[in-house]
């Protein structure tokens, strides 16, 4: 059992972005002016600077970008191996979204998988993982 | 055109440990002092300070001592102070120095990185870690998935290189592999270093975050390590060969680790190229950060001296990055072999091997071109440096 997981400051701009599991949805901030996914959050558009921006759901859905297999145990408590991953999210391919990957082995984890979105929720906030699509 | 140009006049080091015990501040101190000497200056002549990233107390030992701390220590009149860690990497703190005696603004400039990490964590009454408490910036996307240091964001981008490209062990092992060689030839890398590294050590070792084994991240050192850079029109003060920043260049690709889909080595890589006449065929030595053993893949790539995703063929075998091989790599040992020097042990052993004074490690030849790079993932800086 692993410890809580470190918590991010919430505010205005991604709130939605950890919170919008409790809809069963994975949000990520877009422009209302360009369209541009804006990821991190942040009070602006990163390309027009539009200040119209707002999480809204996308699919859920990508493909591993990259991943590791961890061994090292960082923080106390925490169960290795475990893997990180980088996910290329399919509706906005400019976001990685870095994540774990529940569900399967470690050495079940390649380059190139689909995968989908799921939530770890704790104490308010739902942290976006992602498993493989079956 | 000399008083257009800057130079690197001077170069010290202290002591480089693990778990020293002499105050940050001695140490830097002590490397001003070599450094000096190095050059022919007396501290009446330096004018300036600058270092990366400023005085930090949040990250125990991460950058102990500030410029205006050290300015303050050495009663130096300066004129042009800077320290900061908004750079594109550790040593563009040696860039702001060249840009700053290019205007005319200062004369000499010492230039320092100390870290004393591996002491500090070691005494956690004297130096507190920071307390814990809500996630904010890049790291909050990271950290919550227990992707908690470097070597998992840049583990990643390995990662891709073995998928991708066919990168193996028995390759990626030649990085750290002549780190330890060349380290058994550098006085200060004794506390570091202890004997060379076989391959079949580095392919048991244990994995840290697959594809980075033990072998391939650096470890925690003490040291402080010190670059004097001149305007060149005062090159009469100094006595030993200036080596000329012949060209430099920075890139930072969004300011998250986990959003560029290469790590800016590939960016400043070129850049590095369009204020020079020089080529990549001209570079006689190549000092590349080896915080993680993957990032002098990142650096042969991204300057050109192979193609995309073919660096770990250029290194199979490690011949020709070996101190006797046609493009001799982190020939002090690198931060692998050498201890985690923070960036500006690159430019510091560049300068050593384009003067010849490497002693036993000296490279062959007459070497007159070297690169030395520093940063991973989001921000690079590379300086090209040259013996006139």
């Amino acid at each position: 059992m692993n410890p809580p997981r470190l918590r991010p400051k919430i505010d205005d701009w991604n709130r939605d972005y950890w919170t919008g599991g409790a809809e069963g949805k994975l949000k990520i901030q877009k422009c209302g002016d360009c369209g541009h996914f804006n990821h991190p959050p942040l009070q602006v558009c990163r390309k027009c600077q539009s200040e119209h921006v707002a999480c809204e759901a996308v699919a859920g859905t990508g493909v591993i970008d990259t991943f590791t297999i961890n061994h090292q145990q960082w923080f106390p408590g925490v169960e290795v191996p475990y893997v990180i991953a980088r996910v290329r999210l399919d509706d906005a391919p400019n976001v990685i979204v870095t994540c774990n990957i529940p569900g399967c082995g470690v050495d079940e984890v390649a380059i190139g998988d689909k995968v989908s979105v799921t939530f770890d929720e704790q104490d308010g906030i739902w942290f976006p993982l992602f498993e493989k699509a079956s | 055109m000399a008083s257009k140009e800057a130079y690197i006049t001077g170069v010290g080091q202290s002591e480089v440990g693990v778990r020293l015990t002499r105050h940050p501040l001695l140490l830097t101190i002590d490397a001003v002092k070599e450094a000096l000497d190095d050059a022919g200056l007396t501290l009446d002549q330096i004018d300036g300070v600058s270092t990366y990233p400023g005085k930090m107390a949040g990250v125990p030992g991460f950058s102990p001592v500030g410029s205006e701390e050290l300015a303050d220590a050495l009663g130096i009149k300066s004129k042009w102070h800077m320290g900061g860690g908004e750079l594109p990497a550790q040593l563009a703190a040696i860039g702001n120095a060249a840009m700053a005696v290019k205007q005319g603004v200062a004369r000499h400039i010492i230039c320092f990185r100390t870290v004393y990490e591996a002491a500090a964590q070691s005494r956690p009454d004297e130096y507190p870690p920071a307390r814990g408490g809500e996630l904010s910036g890049g790291m909050s996307y990271m950290m919550p998935y227990w992707a908690m240091s470097a070597a998992n964001w840049v583990a990643q981008y390995a990662n891709r290189h073995v998928y991708k490209y066919g990168m193996t062990r028995e390759q990626l092992g030649q990085i750290a592999i002549n780190a330890h060689r060349n380290a058994q030839l550098n006085p200060r890398a004794r506390n570091i270093s202890k004997k060379a590294l076989t391959l079949d050590e580095y392919i048991e070792a244990r994995m840290i975050t697959s594809p980075l084994c033990l072998w391939d991240c650096d470890r925690f050192s003490d040291c402080s390590t010190v670059v004097i850079v001149s305007a060149g029109d005062a090159l009469d003060e100094v006595k030993n060969t200036p080596i000329r920043i012949a060209s430099m260049a920075g890139s930072t690709d969004s300011f998250s680790w986990d959003q560029p889909d290469w790590t800016a080595a590939y960016d400043a890589g070129p850049d590095l190229w369009k204020h020079t006449d020089y080529t990549v065929k001209d570079v006689n030595t190549v000092q590349f950060y080896d915080g993680f053993a993957f990032l002098p893949l990142t650096w042969f790539e991204g300057l050109g001296f192979c193609e995309k995703g073919s660096a770990h063929e250029f290194i199979d075998g490690g011949h020709r990055i070996a101190l006797d091989g046609e493009l001799p790599l982190n020939t002090f040992g690198g931060q692998l072999g050498a201890g985690r020097l923070h960036g500006f042990g690159f430019a510091h052993e560049s300068v050593v091997q384009l003067r010849g004074q490497g002693g036993e490690r000296q490279i062959k030849g007459d070497p007159k071109v070297a690169v030395a790079t520093s940063g991973g993932g989001p921000m690079a800086a590379a300086l090209l440096l040259a013996r006139d």
